[in-house]
């Protein structure tokens, strides 16, 4: 007696319900995410994004509602959810004693995948950490550890890919490195849900967008529907202050404007 | 999934010994500890104590070496405490549970850990113990059964340690339990008989286990067969063993839920 749509959605949650004591941090979440999309999850801090996916990805047990990842029901079949899926957390969480190419073939181990070694020579390639294989991941970078973060999630090739603010943290550079990861991710098939706090970064990559706000879904869709929600333009008159920039610039002089 | 029980825990151990390889000083910590002791109490209190040949008599490092293993134990199972709290601060230990691997593998790779590095340690303080003096007139057999002793008693502050780990909020709660455990030689047979202490500590000291793992272990290095102690030790170490590992799983449980 499943819902029909859940013959295309390889995520889908039903009125799940998540206490910490009497802090309700879910109050009846409902979501479902296609095969081969890209899903944001957006939200304040607070809002309940960390604990939808630690419900998905069998770390955390739902108080009420249920939640199946590739067909497989969240609590029941936790087992077939974690062959199914990869969770990169808020923090990169790698082993800093470890070299990079460690980590990775520590994960490809675990994972019981064949071929360890050429899996992770090829990923190392992928993410551009083949010169930085052989260092601590301790030495690395922000960007660096993010990078290894989410190779070490590619291993075995999961369908469904957790990213829980994957750049918060991170310098715009870095950024935009994990950003080209997901895109290459969702041309690959695989499906992403990701959570962010950052509007432009659901609106860069999410085919569909979901608002999460104390507790509940209060808006989803694509982002030209969500647009839609909006009151339409309205022209205002507002007095034009002069910016910081603008003081200093006329502070040092016409030169330094000219230039730049 | 517990098909790949042996493989996971094979793989998880290889990793965190390589974390003892890279940081060696863990090991050097564990054994430097009661090498110090031991040079104190054998070169400074030594010539003072009566183990019942009269003061200064007998060789004192014989006596004390037992009790000299024991704190090594205590302070080096800390490390478990201390590695498993940083698996689950660092975000490794949500990767592992989220990944499909056994689940106690994880635990059990920090346990067999615990065993090698003690192991590691307790072979450097017997070294330098010999270096000091130390003789034994222990067979083979009875190094096999000091071992084994050493080695039951390991496991069980281990997975006492793991309860720590798991459950205290910062790295300084993690390790403090050994605190008390290292303390427990000083109020048993390890350092002076028991004869010598006040009533009540005397009672203590002659109800704990320490002090039955201790005569054992002086027993067995002596070369007598052991006395009675040998089966007041092994229920002392099964006992907190079965205990501490029940405990241990019932907060692993919940930690994961």
């Amino acid at each position: 007696m499943t819902p029909p749509a859940a013959a295309t959605a390889v995520i889908s949650m039903r009125g799940v319900l998540k206490s910490y004591g009497k802090l309700e941090v879910l109050r009846g979440v409902d979501l479902e995410v296609q095969r081969g999309s890209v899903f944001a999850l957006l939200g304040s801090n607070g809002a309940g994004k960390t604990t939808v996916v630690k419900i998905l990805s069998t770390l955390l047990k739902a108080d009420a509602g249920t939640a199946t990842v590739n067909g497989f029901d969240v609590s029941r079949q936790a087992g077939q959810v974690r062959q199914s899926i990869s969770l990169t957390g808020q923090f990169a969480a790698v082993d800093d004693v470890l070299t990079g190419r460690e980590n990775l073939i520590l994960v490809a181990k675990l994972r019981h995948v064949d071929a360890p070694d050429a899996i992770t020579d090829d990923l190392l390639a992928r993410f551009q950490l083949t010169e930085a294989a052989d260092r601590r991941a301790s030495a690395y970078s922000g960007g660096m550890r993010r990078r290894l973060d989410i190779a070490m999630s590619l291993i075995g090739k999961p369908p469904v890919v957790f990213l829980d603010e994957p750049t918060t943290g991170l310098d715009p550079e870095a950024r935009i490195e994990v950003w080209q990861t997901v895109k290459q991710l969702a041309q690959d098939g695989t499906t992403v849900l990701l959570t962010t706090q950052y509007l432009d970064e659901a609106e860069h990559l999410a085919d569909r967008i979901a608002i999460l706000h104390q507790g509940t879904i209060i808006a989803g869709g694509t982002l030209a529907e969500l647009k839609q929600i909006l009151p339409p333009a309205k022209v205002e008159y507002v007095e034009k202050q002069p910016t910081l920039e603008e003081i200093f610039l006329s502070l040092v002089g016409s030169n330094e404007r000219n230039e730049s | 999934m517990n098909a790949h029980f042996l493989g996971d825990t094979t793989v998880l151990t290889g990793r965190s010994l390589r974390h003892i390889l890279r940081s060696p000083d863990t090991i050097i910590t564990t054994a430097l500890m009661p090498i110090a002791m031991m040079l104190m109490f054998v070169y400074v209190f030594g010539g003072a104590i009566d183990t019942g040949q009269g003061a200064g008599a007998g060789n004192y490092v014989n006596y004390l070496l037992p009790g000299i293993l024991l704190i090594a134990i205590a302070s080096g199972v800390s490390y478990t405490a201390f590695r498993l709290f940083g698996d689950l601060q660092g975000g490794i230990f949500e990767r592992f549970q989220a990944m499909p691997i056994a689940r106690s593998s994880v635990l059990w790779a920090h346990v067999l850990t615990s065993l090698v590095a003690n192991a590691v340690a307790l072979i450097v303080v017997v070294g330098v113990a010999l270096l000091m003096g130390f003789r034994t007139g222990a067979n083979l057999f009875d190094w096999f059964a000091v071992t084994g002793v050493l080695l039951l008693f390991t496991l069980a502050l281990t997975w006492i340690a793991v309860i720590p780990g798991l459950t205290a909020k910062t790295m300084d709660g993690a390790v403090a339990f050994s605190y008390p455990l290292i303390f427990l030689p000083f109020l048993s047979s390890a350092f002076v008989p028991t004869d010598s202490m006040p009533g009540p500590v005397r009672w203590f000291a002659e109800n704990q286990p320490v002090t039955s793992i201790v005569n054992t272990i002086r027993d067995l290095f002596s070369g007598q067969t052991a006395s009675a102690d040998i089966w007041i030790a092994l229920a002392w170490c099964v006992g907190v063993l079965v205990t501490a590992y029940a405990f241990a799983m019932v907060v692993y449980r919940r930690r994961i839920s």
